[in-house]
């Protein structure tokens, strides 16, 4: 890690530490727009990491967006970083300008949304599920289809029918419903599809494993505290062999769940690489299936009550391993891939 | 919690010059028929030619001063020489524990004396050793050992035995940990040290543990009236526990602890492909998914040790998760793939699975048992 980084670190924490308290992220999850967390990022330019400067973002690489990410999965921020990020990254990719307005992004890869020829401009109709804060979007970016080609419209949210929706830890996944609502000629442009849904995936992915492991690490950091703070039978948790295997348990998917983001955040520096995520979410994945049902064993009844912070964050692990792919959805993809080695081609497929 | 992150070590050019070297070695051995890949076979691939092949290219000591036979090149280096040859399934458990521990060892408390004595040989291929710690009433327990060292005129006589000795019938030396000073039973990790033992002493009496297999590589050591000279005393007197702790830190984490049963995941992987039964390789994929972040974390430590850290915890971490894995090896295997596991079975899968299967239960014992590692992780996660 960098100095620089060590230093984004820094100030990130102290802000996801500051602000994401138990009683904000509750009143988020209660439908309240988290409008300080997002103002402080913005004057920070922490929502606009990895984009050029020329194209008003803030520079620096995707290592340090992801860094920022991993925290905000470890405090719970209740905002849509990782979709304002992706959104910008593609937008970068067009020579677009940056955006610090949050941003939500409507692809529908089953039923594509449709747009068509209005005088001047186009309209656009469709409707995509579990738009990740589409309520609070001040932004879209609409994926979908032409008589002649995909593309990829910028628009406002205003004229989208939203019913509202919430995952497992309350954030908000939203239906959005567009019909005929209208678009710019200049805000259409004209992209591959198949590239963009692919792109998505992976980034989606990707962005979810790096707060997973954040918010794995949180869970685990909160149980250790736990079991020195209390005693049963005149003695603290810690000292029980039952609680030390846990505690072991909880240390080990921790720390795995931490290289493989680390591993495929390092192996996605010029793009996503699609092999190295596929790795890391299996992986992390599988890591919050034992690690959320752990924590709450070990803290007992009070884990499992609204007034403590634990289940903030294993609702939300458990939440995100099901977005972007679950590990049969990504072991089939690596599957894909392996059948395609030569003989005996596992060792060298693994380690190049 | 900050120790369980781990640095990530991307591939150099000169790591990867060296792997296509032991690559290309490993094909032409294969092909000439010197060795057929199996599981496990640190522990049970003995071949002195092989170990005096890969002494001849510079592959044993690696990290050593030259000026004791060694090559001075980076444990990342021989980090991808040994996960080569694991992932081959080549016979490498000649060499195996003087390479990984004895060396270090000697490195860190021997004499100079000693170091000139031993090393040259060990990184040749021709000198090997067992490891000289449990005994039958000191198993995770190891703070228990009796066997004693009395100080007499230019040496010691030691008395006591060891057990679970892998590789003792093959080894010309053992490190033993024995009590130069009295038992105390409150202060059980005083008064030991470490003797290096020629086990053709007169005296030293081997005898077989068959496996549940049959086959021999456990052994029970016996030391009646064993005389050592004083030069083999190994560091200080007295410093015994430190320094056999010190060496257990080099066998926690490495490739071996979650590559025994690779060639059975290789052979799978071949199988799937061949009856295009994608279906179950992506149960096969998860597998693959495990075993890449393990390797990950792997080299994560031997980068933390090559800068001078000791990361026990997460050495531990590694050890225990890297062998809980090469077990389920083997149970996916048998869901995925209609077999008939046996040792003698003609068929490569079956016969891999067999090997992987009957040797399961000493993965998570050898090294430290899970139970003493997950002891080992809470209390270095509670300590942070």
């Amino acid at each position: 890690m960098t100095d620089l980084t060590k230093m984004l670190v820094k100030s990130t924490t102290k802000i996801m530490k500051d602000i994401c308290t138990k009683e904000f992220i509750d009143e988020a999850e209660r439908g309240r727009w988290a409008a300080e967390l997002w103002e402080v990022l913005s004057e920070a330019g922490m929502l606009t990491v990895a984009v050029p400067e020329e194209l008003d973002g803030t520079g620096g690489t995707f290592a340090e967006a992801y860094e920022i990410l991993r925290l905000a999965g470890k405090y719970a921020a209740p905002i849509p970083l990782a979709e304002t990020y992706m959104g910008n990254w593609i937008m970068a990719d067009l020579g677009l300008a940056a955006t610090c307005e949050p941003l939500a992004i409507l692809a529908n890869e089953g039923e594509p949304f449709q747009f068509k020829k209005e005088g001047a401009g186009w309209s656009v109709t469709g409707k995509a599920r579990s738009v990740p804060w589409g309520r609070h979007a001040r932004l879209l970016l609409v994926l979908g289809e032409t008589e002649t080609g995909s593309v990829l419209a910028l628009m406002s949210p205003t004229e989208a029918k939203v019913t509202t929706g919430q995952n497992l830890a309350g954030e908000p996944r939203d239906t959005m419903v567009l019909e005929a609502a209208p678009v710019a000629d200049e805000h259409l442009f004209a992209v591959d599809a198949r590239q963009v849904h692919s792109r998505l995936l992976s980034t989606g992915a990707l962005c979810r494993s790096v707060m997973m492991a954040g918010a794995l690490e949180r869970i685990a950091e909160l149980t250790v505290k736990y079991t020195t703070e209390r005693s049963q039978f005149g003695r603290p948790l810690h000292r029980f062999q039952a609680i030390q295997h846990h505690l072991a348990s909880l240390a080990g998917e921790t720390a795995a769940a931490n290289t493989a983001a680390s591993y495929a955040v390092a192996a996605s520096r010029r793009g996503p690489d699609e092999k190295a995520i596929a790795m890391a979410k299996i992986r992390i994945n599988e890591a919050a299936g034992i690690v959320a049902p752990v924590a709450h064993q070990v803290h007992g009844a009070i884990g499992f009550t609204h007034e403590h912070v634990l289940h903030q964050c294993t609702r939300r692990v458990l939440a995100w391993r099901d977005e972007w792919g679950t590990e049969t959805q990504w072991a089939e993809k690596l599957a894909e891939q392996l059948m395609l080695l030569e003989e005996n081609g596992l060792w060298p497929y693994l380690s190049e | 919690m900050g120790s369980l992150h781990l640095p990530i070590q991307e591939r150099s050019e000169q790591t990867e010059e060296i792997r296509g070297h032991v690559r290309e070695f490993l094909r032409q051995e294969r092909e000439a028929g010197t060795f057929v890949p199996k599981c496990d076979t640190w522990l049970s691939g003995f071949s002195p030619e092989f170990s005096r092949k890969l002494g001849e290219r510079g592959w044993i000591g690696m990290t050593w001063p030259k000026r004791y036979g060694g090559h001075e090149r980076s444990a990342i280096e021989r980090y991808v020489v040994i996960e080569e040859l694991l992932a081959a399934g080549a016979p490498v458990a000649g060499h195996w524990i003087a390479d990984r521990q004895t060396g270090p060892l000697l490195l860190r408390y021997g004499t100079e004396q000693q170091r000139m004595s031993f090393l040259p040989r060990i990184a040749r291929g021709e000198c090997y050793f067992a490891i000289g710690l449990s005994e039958p009433n000191a198993g995770s327990d190891l703070a228990a050992v009796r066997t004693r060292a009395e100080k007499v005129e230019g040496g010691w006589i030691m008395n006591g035995s060891k057990t679970w000795t892998s590789g003792a019938h093959h080894a010309h030396y053992m490190i033993t940990l024995c009590r130069t000073s009295p038992y105390h039973p409150e202060n059980r990790h005083e008064g030991m040290s470490q003797l290096l033992v020629d086990l053709s002493s007169p005296g030293v009496t081997i005898r077989p543990i068959l496996l549940m297999t049959g086959e021999h590589h456990f052994n029970e050591v016996f030391f009646e009236d064993v005389f050592v000279p004083d030069d083999m005393l190994i560091g200080q007197e007295g410093n015994g526990w430190k320094q056999g702790m010190t060496e257990l830190a080099f066998e926690r984490s490495g490739p071996e602890r979650f590559l025994s049963t690779f060639p059975l995941l290789e052979e799978l992987v071949n199988r799937l492909r061949q009856s295009g039964q994608k279906h179950l390789m992506a149960q096969a994929a998860k597998l693959v998914s495990r075993l890449w972040t393990l390797r990950h974390m792997s080299i994560g430590v031997a980068h933390l040790l090559e800068k001078g850290e000791t990361p026990d915890v997460a050495a531990a971490l590694v050890k225990e998760m890297g062998t809980t894995f090469e077990q389920q090896v083997a149970e996916v295997v048998r869901l995925l793939l209609p077999t008939s596991p046996s040792v003698d079975a003609a068929d490569r899968l079956d016969q891999l699975l067999a090997q992987s299967i009957l040797h399961a239960p000493g993965f998570t014992l050898r090294g430290g048992t899970t139970e003493i590692l997950r002891g080992i992780i809470a209390k270095g996660v509670i300590a942070k």
